[in-house]
């Protein structure tokens, strides 16, 4: 079965959706993202959707479950790269993800992690700065 | 009507046209402005000649059949011409009946002495131009309906213009009353444009909105929405006295979504939210001077 790759980089989570997701694909994804959160003890989650142009109810309740598993994992969420197309129809279906944050590309939406959780993370690292 | 009359009709062609002509020519509609003679005559001959043609004793009286395609295709194409150049319903329709009129002088010229046969040929005349009448009609109108949506077409490519008014803040200023079609083209186009410059900030100004009823709000948070899924803010500004007393009568919730009275403001937040600051420069020449 295919599966959508979760790449680490450094205390994030990136994943790249460049497939259209049919609901198997979704909640395999759903599982391995919630378990790599757990893993690496990821801080942040980023997912790129910038390539999907179809999106169902379900497809929106899988990202809007996403960011509430992380978020109770001490992980952000942030989705990125929302086609206008996909926007205009989750509105519509009354889904409006309120949980969630968004940025336009995955460099705005690195930055609004960083900025989200750099706080404890530059703290943790000037630690470890002072301790060498 | 008989086969008499009717070849008499059609042996006096160039009188009826002349007669038809000089009575399109006497009336008060007559717009020289929107169409020169000539063309009219043209006009008026290629319809004539067409009729006359087609017109036999067994089918006078049933315009809708196939005999009629032609007479009716030149009609139709006269109407629906003259809808688009701007002429009035009166005068399309002084276009016809002036040739109900000419043909029924030519008949009465003729037959003054028969009675039975004038009569007849009169009833059939009027049933036909009648009938012709009701054809101008249907395609002057639709000719006229096509103007329209096409206006409405161009008015809602023309009314939403998605401005740029900072790096990183576009501006939509919303003009008239929102409907869902409308709604659905400000969207889309604020979206694309959101896209295609990058811009974290949309700033909706609807100052130009005389109305803001439910409807309209719940389009106005749709969009709100559809802007914060793709990741970026949206402020409502320029929002009037009127439309907050509307909108807190009828208890549209908008304390989630940011509101500002006027552009201005709103530019204000998002130079503050993009961390810009707007300085007066001191001019020290002037001080030395």
């Amino acid at each position: 079965m295919d599966r959508i790759p979760i790449l680490k980089m450094g205390h994030f989570l990136l994943v790249t959706i460049q497939v259209d997701l049919y609901d198997r694909l979704a909640l395999s994804l759903e599982n391995d993202l919630i378990n790599m959160v757990s893993q690496v003890d990821a801080k942040g989650v980023l997912i790129d959707i910038s390539a999907v142009s179809i999106v169902d109810s379900f497809m929106g309740r899988i990202l809007g479950n996403i960011a509430s598993m992380t978020k109770i994992m001490d992980a952000e969420t942030v989705v990125v790269g929302m086609q206008p197309a996909v926007a205009i129809t989750l509105v519509e279906l009354g889904l409006t993800l309120s949980g969630v944050h968004t940025a336009l590309n995955v460099e705005k939406g690195m930055e609004l992690l960083q900025k989200r959780i750099g706080k404890d993370q530059t703290g943790e690292e000037e630690d470890y700065d002072s301790n060498d | 009507m008989k086969n008499q009359s009717l070849k008499f009709l059609q042996k006096s062609k160039k009188h009826l046209l002349e007669t038809w002509m000089s009575n399109q020519m006497e009336d008060q509609a007559l717009r020289e402005d929107l169409m020169s003679n000539d063309e009219l005559r043209n006009q008026s001959d290629e319809l004539l000649t067409a009729l006359l043609k087609t017109l036999n004793s067994d089918n006078i009286d049933n315009t809708q059949s196939k005999d009629f395609e032609q007479v009716s295709g030149i009609l139709s194409d006269i109407s629906v011409s003259r809808a688009r150049h701007g002429f009035s319903p009166r005068e399309t329709a002084q276009f016809v009946l002036s040739l109900k009129q000419a043909l029924t002088q030519t008949l009465e010229k003729e037959y003054t002495d028969d009675p039975k046969v004038l009569l007849d040929s009169y009833i059939a005349i009027n049933k036909l131009i009648d009938s012709l009448n009701i054809i101008t009609f249907e395609t002057f109108i639709k000719g006229r309906e096509e103007v329209i949506i096409r206006q409405t077409d161009e008015m809602n490519e023309i009314s939403t213009p998605v401005i740029r008014v900072w790096e990183g803040v576009v501006a939509l200023p919303i003009i008239g009353t929102l409907d869902s079609m409308r709604t659905q083209i400000v969207m889309e186009n604020l979206l694309q444009e959101i896209v295609n410059t990058g811009s974290t900030i949309a700033i909706l100004d609807i100052s130009g909105v005389p109305a803001v009823d439910s409807l309209v709000a719940q389009h106005l948070l749709k969009t709100v929405s559809a802007t914060r899924l793709m990741g970026a803010e949206c402020i409502i500004s320029g929002i009037r006295p009127e439309i907050a007393q509307t909108i807190v009568h009828l208890g549209i919730d908008l304390s989630h979504i940011k509101t500002k009275a006027s552009l201005a403001s709103a530019l204000k937040l998002a130079f503050s939210m993009l961390n810009v600051e707007v300085k007066r420069v001191e001019k020290n020449r002037q001080n030395n001077g």
